[in-house]
């Protein structure tokens, strides 16, 4: 395995950390912790900042006393774990055909505009990383972009535009549709469910 | 139209709380424990009355599923999984019922675990419905403090766990054997069947896997019975179900509503209709991407059921309906979604690694037309060389809109293969 030019030395849970991974443990009966490999290395990943290193792998192999080799097939199976670094906010964009449908083309446009940067890339001060996704789930919501563990939906270029400006002020733009409708009922206000739930 | 009153998911868009307290308020934990002193067989047997069909995709029967589990509990512990791996390009259902309604599928969770004889289950919730299985996280906690679940749930002296796993993108992990190894720590590739999980699944032991919308119904179908729920739809296609309706329509939207409804109707009624009339339909991929697309003419009178869609070559899958206007590139659309399986196959199987990666390179060669005549044969040679010849069903959900777009579209596709040749020229 290549080694990032940016990697670690060395990795261990903070004392936060150490508390989830031990709860997260307790979820699984006696002698198959091996099932807390995936939560566990999300939690590093979080630690570290949005990406996995190897030394977080060799740890959480360490902690869950795996193979090494078990966790690296892990980590490179499942596309949520970022084995480079990325920025600060990793800005994923869904262009499967429901959101291609509805623009996501211009969407990705609109992210490469604004962040200066191409699909696949890290601005300079590694604030943003944009990337393309497969299908996000959100598709009667599409365009769909993730960002961080948040939704930002409906989106269209100057949308999207809108919530990469803010986050790049610093603000915490609010996430879900971004054209007023309420979650998935129709634009405009729901056919159905019109009453008192 | 379905009724308001005959509405399950009565939280759909999130209008109200989707606590303990707001869910209590919408009938929802209402005298399980009498549920449960009815016993298992009354369950599974009212279950398989109500005509319950699985609703992720494959619509197999809840009622008959679980009853394939062991009736003695052996050596081996049993567990209930339920797959909220929701990703099939089309679909967003379990997301509502995660965030806007989470105690439905915890209350199912109890019922369907005390069904099948499980004391835990697990959910797999996909990875990037992060806020959603925290919503899931805070209702399990709720649920738990107020003795619904854990030691003695409800009163009924069963000790039932239920947990949140959650993944981390892999498509192919909403296949349920693959998604057991993942939950057991592993890369997620589907395992041969037999045996299946009812004999051999999570940790080696019997395991019930169902989907999220299957589980979350099963609390209100006992309450209100069998036959209310089966009145909804035809006969072998009964209920209530969650559609997605995305693409070119007006109004995009998830919608509960009666199962066989007309598919014209559930467009007109709830999502504003075809963008610029359903005059200026193209075309319908009517239950999420690996059901073949319908043309407009089956379009206007098919029902939106198991049975109805697998005669005119399709599938109900997971009722997530995918609109295309005339403005689409019918071709360029299914080429997406070759390039997402071809993105999603694990590797395990020779036809899927190697067809797939064969079938979106042909595809991109359709697209832009400068592919042979014959080649379009050759293409769906290829669909049929890896249908039916991979361990789990990625490969057939990759070979199937391929093959409705030839069997669709074939004038289409001639049509810029001649184009391009005569620009050529």
């Amino acid at each position: 395995m290549s080694l990032h030019r940016e990697e670690p030395k060395s990795f261990s849970f903070d004392a936060e950390t150490l508390v989830k991974a031990k709860q997260v443990i307790a979820k699984y009966p006696e002698g198959r912790s091996r099932s807390a490999v995936m939560p566990l290395l999300d939690l590093a990943q979080r630690q570290v900042g949005g990406w996995l290193p190897r030394a977080a792998m060799d740890y959480v192999a360490q902690f869950l006393g795996l193979d090494p080799i078990k966790v690296y097939e892990v980590a490179h199976f499942y596309t949520m774990y970022n084995t480079k670094p990325v920025g600060r906010h990793h800005v994923q964009v869904c262009t499967n055909l429901p959101c291609w449908l509805r623009g996501s083309d211009q969407v990705v446009s609109a992210c490469k505009k604004t962040l200066g940067i191409g699909v696949g890339e890290t601005t300079p001060d590694g604030q943003f990383t944009l990337s393309e996704v497969e299908c996000a789930g959100a598709c009667v919501n599409a365009p769909v972009a993730a960002i961080n563990d948040d939704y930002f939906e409906d989106l269209d270029e100057e949308s999207v535009t809108r919530v990469l400006e803010a986050i790049k002020r610093g603000e915490t733009p609010k996430h879900g549709p971004q054209n007023g409708r309420m979650n998935s009922a129709p634009l405009g206000g729901p056919t159905t469910l019109k009453g008192e739930g | 139209m379905l009724a308001d009153k005959d509405r399950i998911f009565t939280n759909l868009y999130g209008q109200h709380d989707f606590g303990l307290k707001g869910a209590k308020s919408r009938g929802d934990w209402d005298g399980t424990k009498d549920i449960l002193a009815k016993g298992r067989e009354w369950i599974i047997n009212e279950v398989k009355t109500s005509g319950l069909r699985g609703r992720g995709g494959a619509g197999f029967s809840t009622g008959v599923k679980w009853s394939f589990m062991p009736k003695e509990v052996g050596a081996r512990p049993h567990f209930l999984v339920v797959n909220a791996d929701e990703g099939e390009p089309g679909t967003c259902k379990d997301r509502e019922i995660l965030r806007h309604d989470p105690h439905k599928l915890v209350e199912g969770c109890l019922i369907a675990g005390f069904a099948v004889q499980a004391h835990a289950a697990y959910i797999y919730v996909r990875g990037e419905f992060f806020r959603e299985a925290e919503n899931l996280q805070a209702a399990i906690d709720q649920a738990r403090e107020a003795g619904l679940i854990g030691k003695n749930a409800c009163g009924s002296g069963w000790d039932f766990e239920v947990y949140v796993h959650r993944g981390m993108g892999a498509y192919v992990c909403g296949e349920e054997s693959a998604l057991i190894e993942s939950l057991e720590g592993k890369k997620g590739q589907p395992r041969l069947k037999p045996p299946f999980p009812a004999g051999v699944g999570l940790y080696g032991c019997p395991t019930t896997v169902n989907n999220v919308e299957s589980i979350a119904v099963v609390a209100t179908i006992l309450r209100r019975g069998a036959t209310w729920f089966s009145s909804f739809g035809r006969p072998n296609n009964t209920g209530t179900k969650l559609f997605c309706i995305s693409g070119h329509v007006n109004k995009p939207c998830n919608v509960e509503e009666s199962m066989s409804i007309p598919l014209r109707e559930l467009i007109e009624k709830h999502a504003g209709g075809v963008r610029g009339g359903w005059d200026n339909l193209l075309g319908i991929i009517p239950g999420g991407s690996s059901v073949p697309v319908l043309t407009k003419d089956v379009c206007d009178n098919v029902l939106m059921d198991f049975d109805a869609l697998r005669e005119v070559r399709s599938g109900l899958g997971t009722a997530a309906v995918i609109v295309m206007d005339k403005s689409t590139d019918i071709v360029k659309a299914i080429a997406r979604l070759s390039y997402f399986y071809k993105h999603e196959s694990c590797g395990q199987c020779t036809p899927c690694r190697e067809g797939t990666g064969w079938m979106w390179r042909m595809m991109e060669r359709m697209v832009s037309g400068e592919a042979e005549i014959e080649e379009i044969d050759m293409l769906d040679e290829v669909t049929r060389q890896v249908e039916g010849h991979t361990i789990c069903a990625l490969g057939d959900a990759a070979a199937w809109p391929i093959q409705g777009l030839i069997r669709n579209f074939r004038p289409e596709m001639e049509r810029r293969i001649l184009a391009r040749r005569q620009a050529r020229l």
